[in-house]
């Protein structure tokens, strides 16, 4: 556009003109047409919006029934939420799972996309079609599969059972989004850094690792958010203890709760702040490094 | 083939192992337990027969409930679809301030918790729920609407709820690429705006649409958790036979074939949208 602009400028006398007339037919454009559409992204905005500020607003109703309109303003269901012990107990296993998960899923995760930049190898892009299956394919399958096949090699229904649920789906995360950085790395970098006498693995350490930096905290940010509202795959991998989704699930299938109001604005108040940090972290990587 | 150093994999071997052991093997053992057979006791008796197979395609709960899933997923990937064309449309379009912020409140949804949203539909459409008091409150209803929720409806608009962000940033991703100068250029042949959507902008974006429908369909076609937690009794998606049969029912068998059944569906969705993003990408073959 600018550079089309520039040169109008140039080979035509008439430039300022043109420009007042294009001036003049955008605010024309302001007509039915304009007023639908941007009606319409309101209204889907709002459609998008609307069900988790109904949450956030009925987590201070002091009834038991989330009726309009509401009666007065009280924090009473975060009172309850901070007593009920299950939930707590659940949120401190959704956590750890969360930690496990994503520690060994970026240890994997990591050293395979180094392996993927590095290397030449047949079947290279149908392996990196391939990696996104987890991801993609339904959650029920993988946990039903893993239900049926974790016995066999000794793997007990359980919070183990759970951990390693998690992190074969957030392994593929990591690698994809660290295997993009790593592409558009500079290639001469690990070179430099072994001309002047730096071992492969000092390479890594004080070249590679600081470059990519970002794009690995993005995607840990991002792998313990899918962790702690992972449901499917939990679902069939669960025997006794259960993670915080599954809590609220099943509080969920007993009757509403009024609490899990209160949950729910914890839990998506902490997603807008993993959010912000993780948009914080992709505005960096957008910098020249 | 050249041989790869040992380097190689010492990198990637932890990835091959942990995905053999953890990933292909189960599915394997899903599609070797889908030619077992059950006894009388509901013990698994090793074999091969198609039993499980032409049971599912002669049970008209099996392949009817299958049919259903179809059609509700097609019904939410439509809606999904509709509402994001505008959407993104506007963004990419017509908003001149405020882009990265409104790109990251359509984003921001896919951040929060599934659950979450699941449940702010159950309290919204219940019987004593929001919009019903609203509704009476207003004085346009007497008695609580009771279709609102456990219905197929409310399944429905929950999941395109949850699935429109998924739809939403790949076909606003596609409308970013489109070049301003080919829209600026068919306005200036003197197409209007209908036209210069529906032959500019519509088919340059078509492969972000697909990639969008595809997401919507595959993750409702797999979806078990919003019809347990908004469905009536009516609302059975295939997923919820294939979960029962390893819960309740307890058989595996035919609960492995469907499941393989559910597998194939969805490579070969997944196959034919990747072909068709292929063949629609003009934008990037006409360079």
């Amino acid at each position: 556009m600018m550079y089309t602009q520039s040169v109008d400028k140039d080979l035509t006398a008439d430039a300022p003109d043109r420009a007042e007339v294009s001036l003049g037919k955008s605010f024309r454009r302001v007509n039915g047409l304009d007023i639908a559409i941007g009606g319409a992204a309101l209204a889907v905005m709002t459609f998008i919006y609307f069900p988790m500020l109904v949450v956030v607003l009925y987590s201070f109703n002091p009834d038991t029934v989330n009726s309009f309109p509401m009666r007065g303003f009280s924090t009473k269901w975060y009172g309850t939420m901070l007593d009920n012990e299950p939930l707590l107990h659940s949120l401190r296993i959704s956590l750890v799972i969360a930690v496990v998960a994503t520690t060994l899923a970026l240890v994997i995760g990591v050293l395979a996309a180094l392996a993927m930049k590095k290397y030449e190898f047949r079947l290279k892009r149908f392996f990196e079609r391939v990696i996104l299956l987890p991801i993609t394919l339904p959650g029920i399958l993988t946990g039903v599969a893993m239900l049926s096949f974790f016995p066999l090699i000794g793997v007990r229904i359980s919070l183990t059972a759970v951990a390693i649920g998690h992190t074969t789906f957030l392994i593929c995360i990591v690698l994809t989004q660290v295997y993009a950085r790593l592409k558009r790395l500079d290639p001469f970098l690990e070179e430099a850094a072994a001309d002047l006498g730096a071992t492969p693995v000092q390479a890594f350490f004080k070249v590679i690792l600081p470059n990519i930096r970002t794009a690995i905290i993005g995607a840990a940010l991002l792998s313990i958010t899918l962790s702690l509202d992972e449901i499917p795959v939990t679902f069939f991998l669960i025997a006794r203890d259960n993670t915080l989704p599954i809590e609220i699930y099943t509080m969920l299938r007993r009757g509403i709760t009024p609490e899990v109001n209160a949950v729910s604005t914890l839990i998506f108040l902490i997603s807008l702040l993993t959010l912000v940090l993780s948009v914080r972290f992709g505005e960096r990587e957008t910098k020249p490094i | 083939m050249k041989r790869l150093p040992a380097s190689f994999w010492l990198l990637f071997a932890p990835l091959v192992l942990w995905m053999t052991a953890f990933l292909i093997l189960p599915y394997v053992r899903v599609l070797t337990q889908s030619f077992y057979t059950v006894d009388d006791f509901g013990l698994l008796q090793p074999g091969f027969s198609l039993d499980s197979y032409s049971r599912f395609f002669s049970g008209p709960l099996y392949y009817g409930t299958l049919w259903k899933t179809f059609t509700l997923s097609a019904t939410v990937t439509l809606c999904c679809l509709l509402l994001s064309i505008p959407l993104a449309y506007y963004i990419a379009f017509k908003a001149t301030r405020n882009k990265t912020l409104l790109y990251t409140l359509i984003i921001l949804p896919l951040w929060v918790s599934y659950i979450v949203r699941a449940y702010a539909w159950k309290i919204i459409l219940g019987e004593e729920g929001v919009l019903n008091s609203l509704l009476m409150y207003v004085g346009l209803t007497d008695a609580p609407i009771s279709v609102l929720l456990y219905s197929d409806v409310s399944v429905v608009i929950c999941m395109v709820h949850i699935y429109t962000p998924f739809v939403l940033m790949p076909i606003y991703t596609a409308f970013e690429q489109i070049p301003k100068a080919l829209v600026e250029a068919s306005k200036d042949l003197g197409a209007n705006r209908f036209t210069t959507f529906r032959k500019v902008v519509f088919p340059l974006s078509l492969p972000g649409i697909i990639a969008g429908a595809t997401f919507a369909f595959v993750l409702s076609l797999g979806d078990f958790l919003a019809p347990i937690l908004l469905g009536g009794p009516n609302t059975l998606f295939i997923s919820n036979i294939f979960q029962n049969m390893f819960g309740t029912s307890n058989d595996k068998p035919l609960g492995s074939a469907i499941g393989i059944i559910l597998l194939v569906i969805v490579l070969v969705v997944l196959e034919m949208s990747a072909r068709a993003e292929k063949r629609f990408s003009s934008l990037e073959s006409g360079r």
